[in-house]
């Protein structure tokens, strides 16, 4: 596959009070951001297990956004605090097999529109210059 | 004699400890043989890979099979077995989620070979001799089984019906997954057997001692700190996984002051042994700052893949590290 033919895959784990709201907002506000996310809506960035995160990974996706309240303004107090430890941890353990820079965590509130615009375009430019991921092709490949 | 049950057991990438834990029945050895007739077991009795291929289909009750499949050899005889026994069980945490062997899925095969066969300080190999599948030798021809390219669980080549958890499964828990096996009332297919449905914790003398919360600014390895054995290590800042591991080998490494480093592998329906260990260890970073919480990882939780995937990695989601064609690493 070519470099000009490839279009990542992304899914986008939102959360439903800030980032989910946002991106709705650049919708309605008719801010363009790429097709290439696929975005799953989940009460709190907090609820984004790691094991989803591997999931996607596993099933396909070139690349894998979590978004959340910004610091200090979870629905839920602290969710987003522990989805920024779980991420931490897993953009190491993901460094150690090979698979670093796959996997962002971003904050994105209710009014940015622009800021999700912006930050889903550089994830799926930055993807792009990583090339297809086809985890499950090269894994189990001879 | 005949209406004896009959057992095969095999060994696959592992080092011989699952065969050792066999021994280890001691006299329940004895007691057993008078209800098990054992067919095949290449590492204590003379039957040959042809016996077994003379045997008819399903002929076999059960084969307990330990170790990960790394060989084309392990492929072909596993599949044998397959055939023909009734029943097939992952003996041991290798054939259940691939082991510590499995973690050579960190490297590539010729990484492996390179290593083990010219670069160890070890090995002498001035002429860089590499094992070919196909040698020229002084009786002719030798054929060696080839290498696979990643570690594989038992159950990744093979139906498997149960499994016994461990490394090695205790004396106990081959007991009790005996007394299942042969009791003729059968768990659902898939069971894993002689241990507990519940974590680790919960049959934990140390558990009563275990805070509410546990939350870390530091983390200490055992040589580090002189441990209380009385009192949770979690609480004293040792990283033991016994929260996020299966229960049933009666905490013996927690008694010998040693925290668990999850050889039971994981609980009922959970997809990913290591993420479960992974959200465990973040949950009990005390920091709310990034860059201190960064820095805490950085300083103690050097190898991830080390600590959470020490027995499972082959099983895991990602099942190694990802290094696309001709070895080149990615990222
Ligand atoms: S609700 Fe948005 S991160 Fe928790």
């Amino acid at each position: 596959m070519s470099g000009g033919e490839f279009e990542p895959r992304i899914v986008v784990f939102a959360c439903n009070w800030c980032s989910y709201a946002g991106i709705d907002l650049a919708g309605t506000s008719r801010i363009k951001y790429p097709h290439n996310v696929r975005i799953v809506k989940v009460m709190c960035s907090g609820r984004v297990h790691p094991e989803m995160v591997l999931k996607a990974l596993e099933e396909g996706a070139d690349g894998v956004l979590i978004t959340g309240c910004h610091p200090g303004d979870c629905h839920y107090i602290s969710g987003n605090y522990k989805a920024m430890r779980r991420y931490l941890l897993l953009k190491k353990l993901l460094g150690e097999l090979g698979l670093s820079d796959r996997v962002r965590l971003e904050w994105v509130s209710a009014s940015e529109g622009e800021r999700w615009a912006r930050v889903s375009s550089d994830f799926v430019e930055h993807i792009r210059k990583l090339g297809p991921l086809r985890l499950k092709e090269v894994m189990e490949g001879e | 004699m005949s209406d004896r049950v009959k057992v095969a057991l095999y060994w696959c990438a592992s080092c011989g400890g699952c065969e050792e834990a066999v021994v280890d029945l001691a006299e329940e050895l004895i007691r057993l043989s008078n209800s098990l007739e054992i067919v095949f077991w290449p590492v204590a009795v003379d039957f040959k890979k042809s016996d077994v291929e003379a045997m008819p289909d399903s002929s076999i009750d059960i084969s307990f099979i330990n170790g990960g499949i790394r060989l084309t050899e392990h492929e072909e005889v596993v599949k044998l077995l397959r055939r023909k026994s009734k029943l097939v069980v992952a003996f041991g945490s290798c054939a259940h989620g691939g082991g510590v062997p499995g973690l050579a899925n960190m490297y590539s095969r010729d990484e492996i070979l390179r290593y083990a066969y010219i670069e160890a300080p070890t090995v002498i190999n001035s002429e860089g001799a590499l094992p070919k599948e196909l040698s020229g030798g002084v009786g002719g021809e030798l054929e060696l089984p080839k290498v696979l390219k990643l570690l594989k669980p038992l159950d990744e080549v093979v139906d498997v019906d149960f499994y016994i958890p461990g490394c090695a499964p205790t004396p106990d828990v081959i007991k009790k997954s005996l007394e299942t096996l042969l009791s003729g009332k059968l768990p659902p297919k898939g069971s894993v057997l002689g241990a507990s449905s519940k974590s680790l914790c919960d049959e934990c003398d140390l558990n009563k001692t275990k805070p509410e919360k546990i939350l870390l600014k530091d983390i200490k390895r055992v040589h580090q700190v002189r441990l209380d054995l009385s009192k949770c290590y979690l609480s004293q800042g040792v990283i033991c996984l016994g929260p996020v591991t299966r229960g049933g080998c009666g905490t013996l490494c927690v008694k010998g002051g040693m925290p668990c480093t999850g050889c039971f592998g994981p609980l009922d329906n959970v997809s990913d042994y290591g993420a479960r260990a992974l959200s465990f260890l973040a949950s009990v970073i005390d920091y709310d700052d990034e860059v201190q919480a960064e820095k805490f990882i950085e300083e103690y939780i050097p190898d991830p893949v080390g600590w959470f995937y020490r027995y499972n990695l082959p099983k895991s989601l990602i099942k190694g590290r990802y290094q696309r064609q001709g070895g080149g690493v990615h990222g």
